[in-house]
């Protein structure tokens, strides 16, 4: 069974209809590409499967925890889903290590001690571990990336949602963090990435999802996609990157 | 000028100096935990709109920042009675400080929490902490920060107001040098001296509270 599953959803925003029926099935260990251009609904995507945004009909279903339009208490969903987002979104008063162990010692009750192993593991994990006593202001863009991505992995996720996480980030550190990317998709993480590097997503995605106009247009493997795309629209997008 | 200093004359009455300084520290303190918290609820109330609170701290602060603080104190100490709300001259002075410091500060800490970026509220959010985790752990703090400096001297201000208990009778430091002098008739001398306290007790505050604001908010070394 897929661990993630996605049914005939829709979303407006008022009288604008960011998702018209969205189907997609994600399996367990499978790295995902959402591409697109800039309001064709896939960030909304991504951000409805860990309930930050609401939607209005249609189902989302993560290893057997159910949403259901206009639900509110999402708390189940997102222990099983983790994020990281374009802006880091750090918290700027704790240190990495804090940064680390605040979602475990609070909503998993975890011990201080047992906390605090964990995120060493996870900031060793992402290649800072001599960091954890770090705060944000003094860390490069993407070590802040890097920690919050240990920070995500920490609650132990089923998924880890990727919002373009390198596009704020400058050109010479977007490689460090697409490598942490790479070992944990190396480790069987079910990754969904929306992102704007196709050569990355070429390497090592499992499958990609081009949205069109609120619709998944065209899916499948990301080397025959990229190499035979069937709609003139992912052939136009492909041609405006390149 | 034929004035002959006498600070020896004031210095003859350190015990009511030291006493009134004591007072005068203590109810700022009271005056300034008490206030502050107010202020973080006040500030929670009208941040999230939360009604009725919302509208009843508006109406508060708006009351408090508009009239003097000392017919607030006489209000509280002359005027309750007569509804039989009966207070010493202390209890008097304490609720009339952290009602006005909760009236200021909810209007500063509310500009703390409004500034919050929405990417710290989505974080939290992905990690699945519930609502009040999420202001306690993640929205509070950095809050708190941004607008300490602002609470520090709103604290100072207040700290410099409570002069205006001895008006009730609270014998406070400003009590203390009006009861000085008029014993010994050494105006000059007895201000004077009281004016050095209160202006080393505002720089002895402020340095107080910026470093708590570093070592207990922030938890940086």
């Amino acid at each position: 069974m897929a661990l993630v599953r996605i049914d005939a959803l829709h979303k407006h925003f008022g009288s604008n209809h960011v998702l018209k029926g969205i189907d997609l099935d994600i399996e367990e260990g499978q790295v995902i590409a959402l591409i697109g251009r800039s309001g064709s609904g896939k960030s909304t995507l991504l951000r409805t499967i860990n309930g930050l945004e609401s939607f209005d009909e249609g189902c989302i279903e993560v290893d057997g925890e159910r949403i259901h339009p206009h639900e509110t208490d999402l708390r189940a969903l997102r222990q099983k889903v983790g994020m990281v987002f374009q802006q880091f979104n750090l918290f700027p008063h704790l240190s990495a290590g804090q940064n680390v162990m605040l979602a475990t010692r609070i909503v998993r009750k975890m011990p201080e001690a047992e906390a605090r192993e964990l995120a060493k593991a996870m900031l060793l994990k992402v290649g800072l571990q001599d960091k954890f006593d770090a705060f944000p202001d003094q860390l490069s863009g993407g070590q802040q990336q890097r920690v919050a991505i240990a920070r995500a992995l920490a609650m132990q996720p089923r998924v880890l949602l990727c919002d373009e996480i390198t596009s704020a980030l400058d050109p010479e550190l977007v490689n460090e963090v697409l490598a942490v990317v790479k070992d944990l998709a190396a480790e069987g993480m079910t990754l969904i990435m929306v992102t704007h590097e196709m050569r990355f997503a070429r390497e090592v995605g499992d499958k990609l999802v081009f949205m069109y106009q609120g619709r998944v247009h065209e899916a499948g493997d990301p080397r025959e996609v990229f190499a035979n795309p069937q709609t003139p629209e992912l052939a136009a997008f492909i041609g405006s990157i390149n | 000028m034929s004035y002959v200093f006498d600070f020896p004359a004031v210095f003859e009455h350190t015990d009511a100096l030291l006493a009134g300084t004591g007072r005068t520290l203590a109810l700022t303190a009271i005056g300034a935990v008490a206030g502050i918290a107010l202020g973080i609820v006040g500030a929670v109330c009208r941040a999230w709109r939360l009604a009725p609170f919302d509208r009843l701290f508006a109406v508060y602060v708006e009351l408090i920042r508009n009239t003097p603080f000392l017919v607030q104190l006489f209000f509280i100490f002359f005027g309750l009675p007569a509804i039989g709300v009966q207070m010493n001259e202390w209890q008097a002075a304490i609720l009339a400080v952290i009602i006005n410091l909760g009236a200021y500060s909810t209007e500063i800490i509310r500009a703390g929490i409004e500034a919050t970026p929405k990417g710290q509220i989505e974080a939290a959010q992905s990690l699945a902490l519930n609502r009040l985790q999420t202001f306690r752990h993640v929205v509070l703090p950095p809050a708190l920060l941004k607008v300490w400096p602002a609470l520090c001297s709103q604290v100072v201000i207040v700290m410099l107001g409570t002069s205006v208990c001895s008006q009730i009778a609270a014998e406070e430091l400003t009590f203390a040098a009006n009861f000085i002098q008029s014993r010994n008739f050494r105006a000059f001398e007895t201000y004077f001296i009281v004016t050095a306290i209160y202006f080393l007790l505002a720089i002895g505050i402020r340095q107080l509270m910026m470093q708590i604001g570093r070592r207990l908010i922030a938890r940086r070394p």
